[in-house]
């Protein structure tokens, strides 16, 4: 459970890497500065690599979920457009 | 024909090829870079004086294959206009690789191109009893293999966590391979069990509120082989986060295996010969006369 409430969700646990971020990203394209994506995703190379890329675009992280199956939902919070 | 010192020849990077009079020019690379306009020159070369292709070696260098004997003065010529010099073979320090270290990769946790380009300027060709490989990978992602070269170099990261900036998220606890991070959200309080940390340098990395800050370090593997006999490189020391220790570290291996190792054995062989504490111990002694 996560204190946070989303205005966006994405579930990523479908795609491989490069498409886990491109996914990701196209999600958080849809939401104002400030909204917040909730994004569902494998453990390894997305957990590693996904939140990774929204810091490096701006973006921040807020809450990672372990929903203890193999999967964690990350809430991140949009930033300004670049 | 006149007597042809192959030997010398070898050393200066041109290779004898199973064809007559033929050989496969070795460059001189570093990390695994060469510009743009000596590329431009590699290619002219290979159309003029080659057989029209180029062969990317095994360790990030080039060769060209099919250079007549009678040609080798003029191509050393006109590699040198562009910068560009024959490799070295035989019993010496061998082209230095590296990745695209942190430069340019997200995941880097040194600079290697520029360590590559250190260690080619310091080591680069020095005589020894046998071939001997340096190698930079850039982290633990380790695609460079640092454990395959005669020495080689990691990078590592040592964490440190700053309170006031921790937002208690989680991510680090999710990211961290070693499982040394314990987050607790509620509690609002953070478990970091730094004797077992393995310095991936991952927690620095994802960190969303950068609370999480790191001092890059080098990792090193001695003794590894990858050719006749498949031995991995061990890690002898503690992480270290000097250049100028690494150097000093580098300079005591080489002089090391020039004091032990036979001629035509690898240094890895020499280890197991004389026995690794034998190093170890040298190199340990030498970091702590600090």
């Amino acid at each position: 459970m996560s204190n946070f409430k989303a205005d966006g969700f994405v579930d990523i646990t479908d795609v491989v890497c490069p498409m886990t971020f491109v996914k990701a990203k196209v999600a958080i394209e849809e939401l104002e500065e400030g909204q917040i994506l909730e994004i569902k995703m494998n453990e390894g190379e997305p957990i590693l690599n996904v939140p990774r890329s929204f810091k490096e675009e701006g973006h921040k992280v807020l809450d990672v979920v372990n929903n203890e199956d193999g999967t964690f939902t990350v809430f991140v919070e949009k930033g300004k457009e670049g | 024909m006149a007597n042809v010192d192959y030997k010398e020849l070898k050393k200066g990077g041109f290779m004898k090829q199973v064809d007559k009079d033929r050989f496969s020019l070795r460059l001189r690379i570093v990390g695994g870079q060469i510009k743009a306009e000596q590329l431009a020159k590699v290619n002219e070369i290979a159309e003029k004086y080659g057989a029209g292709y180029v062969h990317l070696t095994s360790r990030q260098s080039i060769e060209i294959p099919f250079i007549k004997l009678q040609d080798i003065d003029a191509v050393k010529k006109e590699l040198a206009q562009a910068g560009l010099q024959p490799g070295a073979c035989g019993p010496r320090v061998r082209t230095i690789t590296a990745c695209q270290g942190s430069a340019i990769c997200p995941s880097g946790l040194i600079n290697t191109t520029e360590l590559a380009e250190e260690f080619d300027e310091r080591y680069y060709a020095r005589e020894l009893p046998h071939k001997f490989k340096l190698g930079i990978t850039g982290c633990r992602n380790n695609c460079l293999k640092a454990e395959e070269n005669d020495l080689g170099v990691k990078g590592g990261m040592k964490p440190a966590w700053a309170e006031d900036k921790c937002i208690y998220c989680g991510l680090c606890q999710a990211v961290c391979p070693a499982k040394v991070i314990e987050v607790k959200k509620q509690e609002k309080e953070l478990a970091f069990n730094e004797k077992d940390c393995i310095y991936c340098g991952k927690c620095v990395k994802v960190c969303p509120t950068s609370a999480w800050e790191g001092k890059s370090g080098f990792i090193l593997y001695f003794g590894g082989l990858f050719g006749n006999r498949i031995s991995i490189g061990r890690q002898l020391l503690p992480i270290l986060f000097s250049k100028e220790d690494l150097h000093k570290v580098i300079e005591a291996t080489l002089a090391f295996f020039e004091e032990h190792g036979k001629p035509g054995e690898r240094f890895g062989n020499t280890l197991d010969r004389v026995g690794w504490d034998l190093l170890k111990n040298r190199l340990v002694e030498l970091l702590e006369a600090v």
